[in-house]
């Protein structure tokens, strides 16, 4: 995807998008200006970014970001429900390492960000060689199930993503 | 009787968007530990400030009629940078904090964690 003159139509798209938003208003005008930024930032930009993402199959962003968005707000009203009724020494906190499938940079990215979002769990750290995270549950007595839904849940929607 | 309903749906996401941004504070002051405090300001607050933001795009949608629309961009940057902030200060506090180091679990890959193990790269550029 993509050519010399164009070589992220989606961020180009992107940036104009945002162009928009941030002058919160819709004309002509302004999706012109958007337009020409999103074509003249990548070119600016590419020298930069050598290895972009590669999509395999961008619609199922949406997909990704429905569930995402679920999950945040179950997430909140669990994190809240812990924090109100139980006394913060009670709560069986833990490490655990999430074994990566994915290796691209910016898939990887996303989802240690998702995880970071969603019910009681934080994205802490990467392992050096980038095939695991590490990851700190607020509260689980089954580690494996954790593991297993955060890769069920997020890390296979990413596969389908990203190539 | 429209502007009415609008009013008690901005006012409800109001309520809601601060309880949610209160717990979060509230739970930064009362977890025991770094870790555990983490969690409730990066989660709790994304909800909080959601529904704030929703609230002020219905507010210019039906009592100012106008399109506003720039929230979605609020809460896109609270979505980069919240995840970011908080690795990067789980980052500092395991490199802090070596007392930690026993509950971490096995890394299972050579180099360590990036944050305490050498990773190949600095040993490539202390040789060098």
């Amino acid at each position: 995807m993509g050519t010399r003159f164009l070589p992220q139509p989606i961020l180009t798209l992107v940036i104009a998008g945002v162009w928009m938003a941030l002058a919160n208003d819709i004309s002509l005008g302004n999706a012109v200006l958007g337009l020409i930024l999103g074509l003249v930032i990548p070119l600016l930009t590419q020298a930069y970014w050598p290895d972009r993402p590669r999509f395999k199959n961008p619609w199922r962003i949406i997909d990704f970001t429905l569930v995402v968005l679920w999950d945040i707000v179950m997430s909140n009203i669990q994190v809240a429900q812990l924090v109100l009724f139980r006394r913060g020494d009670s709560l069986r906190s833990q490490f655990v390492r999430v074994p990566l499938e994915l290796t691209n940079a910016e898939a990887i990215t996303i989802l240690a960000g998702t995880i970071t979002m969603t019910p009681g769990t934080i994205s802490a750290d990467l392992s050096a060689d980038g095939t695991s995270i590490l990851v700190h549950c607020l509260e689980t007595d089954d580690p494996e199930g954790t593991v297993n839904a955060i890769k069920e849940r997020y890390e296979r929607r990413l596969m389908e993503i990203f190539a | 009787m429209m502007a009415w309903i609008a009013e008690l749906l901005i006012a409800g996401l109001l309520v809601v968007g601060a309880f949610f941004l209160l717990v979060g504070s509230f739970g930064l002051a009362k977890l025991p530990d770094m870790m555990r405090r983490l969690h409730a300001p990066t989660k709790a607050t994304t909800l909080g400030i959601g529904a704030l933001l929703i609230a002020s795009m219905l507010y210019f949608v039906s009592v100012r009629g106008l399109l506003s629309f720039h929230e979605l961009l609020i809460t896109l940057f609270l979505f980069i940078t919240a995840p970011v902030t908080a690795h990067l200060v789980a980052k500092a506090y395991l490199l802090r904090h070596p007392e930690l180091r026993k509950d971490l679990p096995d890394v299972q890959a050579s180099g360590g964690w990036a944050t305490l193990g050498k990773s190949p790269q600095d040993t490539q550029r202390h040789e060098a």
